[in-house]
């Protein structure tokens, strides 16, 4: 059996790791109540802006735009959006293994814009291209990060340099739900939507000013950073509810512990108690 | 009944203005439009300028910088990436932001952006139009 010191000085060590990780889940709980207040706000743009988009490739089916094919280019380029900071469970990891594990994204042929330092490494050192790497920015994204960020990767794409463009966050969910997803920018294609029955009359006879091509040569980037945007909202809401979930089971598993070392100790002292009487009564007799 | 419609002016931050007018004025890439309800559908981008919101009993002014609108019968959705309040502007930022584009513009060194200043210029010129009233 351990000695009392040993599991003493356990304890203390258990003591104050869960002290931090009782620290950091507050500090997070906090930070995820302002990050979901942002980026629930900020849903309503991105439903419309998808709503409008799809309306207008709806009516325009026969629309040819540069947009709406993919590039002369084979190479890919994703938009990883993870953290800084560690210690958020699974966050990172599945980001990154969502990338690796896809076939569409083959190590040799993506470039990898990274926002977030742990996506960053653990891409470079799986052999992919960082081409860019904005990780600053998921500290406080900006509508302006994005907006920059979209810009480059249309001129990119414009110049044939890429020739599709994926986005990798975690979208939130609730506190507890956050999935890892992969979605396709360009070119645009369109999911047969669920629920999609209704169409919306007034839609069918929409005029466009100056014309449709040009409106979707304007309102394509628009989107574009309204997506990247609301990703990054996003990802900062998941990435600080998978902290706060990390943290309060790290908070639970040191309160086990120090439980059973609790126990452990009050053993011990009785075990050293009992031994030390023995050896005292051992002692009496023997002089007597 | 006033012949009212649903003007919704939405930003990435948040839901600008949400609420009923009478009649809505704006710039568009084409020129400056003013929407009564029961208009066309229309679906146009906006250039830099003021949105003016006429509603039963008062009119508001605010910026509106760019982004793009979708007009329908008995709605208005305009999805701007930059709009603020003329209480929302800094003046100074604005006046500083128009010197240094009317020196670019000045300028005209072969490598500058001369479309990229003149948007900024007249960005700063709505600011302080607005503003200065």
């Amino acid at each position: 059996m351990a000695s009392m010191r040993d599991i003493k000085r356990r304890k203390a060590s258990i003591q104050s790791t869960g002290q931090i990780t009782k620290a950091m889940k507050l500090v997070s709980t906090v930070k995820l109540q302002k990050s979901r207040n942002k980026a629930e706000s900020s849903k309503p743009y991105f439903r419309l802006m998808y709503e409008t988009i799809a309306d207008m490739l709806k009516h325009s089916e026969q629309m040819e735009h540069k947009y709406l094919k993919a590039g002369a280019s084979d190479r890919k380029a994703v938009i990883a959006i993870t953290s800084n900071r560690g210690l958020a469970g699974g966050y990172n990891n599945n980001i990154v293994k969502l990338i690796v594990g896809d076939d569409n994204l083959p190590a040799d042929k993506t470039d990898v814009y990274a926002i977030g330092r742990k996506g960053r490494d653990s891409l470079a050192r799986k052999g992919y291209k960082i081409a860019q790497d904005d990780s600053e920015v998921i500290n406080a994204p900006l509508y302006q990060d994005a907006a920059d960020l979209s810009r480059e990767l249309l001129e990119a794409f414009g110049q044939g340099e890429i020739g599709e463009i994926y986005l990798a966050y975690t979208s939130f969910k609730n506190t507890v739900v956050h999935n890892p997803t992969l979605i396709k920018l360009l070119p645009i294609t369109l999911e047969e939507e669920e629920g999609s029955g209704e169409p919306r009359s007034a839609q069918a006879l929409m005029n466009y000013e100056p014309n449709a091509e040009e409106v979707l040569d304007m309102i394509i980037p628009k989107y574009m950073s309204s997506l990247i945007y609301g990703a990054l909202l996003e990802a900062v809401a998941s990435e600080n509810g998978a902290r706060m979930t990390a943290m309060d089971s790290a908070t639970n598993n040191a309160e086990e512990m120090l439980e059973k070392l609790e126990l452990q100790y009050n053993r011990a002292r009785q075990g050293a108690i009992t031994q030390e009487l023995t050896e005292i009564i051992a002692g009496a007799n023997a002089i007597s | 009944m006033a012949d009212v419609m649903r003007l919704r002016v939405i930003t990435p931050e948040k839901s600008f203005y949400e609420g009923e007018a009478t009649m809505v004025e704006l710039t568009t890439s084409e020129g400056n439009i003013g929407v009564y309800p029961r208009h066309i559908p229309l679906t146009a981008v906006i250039a830099p300028g003021v949105l003016k919101i006429h509603e039963a009993s008062e009119t508001k002014e605010a910026t509106l910088m760019s982004g793009f609108l979708t007009i329908e019968p008995e709605e208005i959705t305009i999805l701007a990436e930059v709009c603020e309040w003329p209480e929302e502007i800094d003046v100074k930022r604005a006046e500083e932001a128009k010197i240094r584009a009317e020196r670019r513009l000045a300028d005209h060194g072969a490598e500058i952006d001369v479309v990229r200043a003149e948007v900024a210029l007249k960005r700063a010129m709505v600011r302080l139009e607005i503003v200065g009233k």
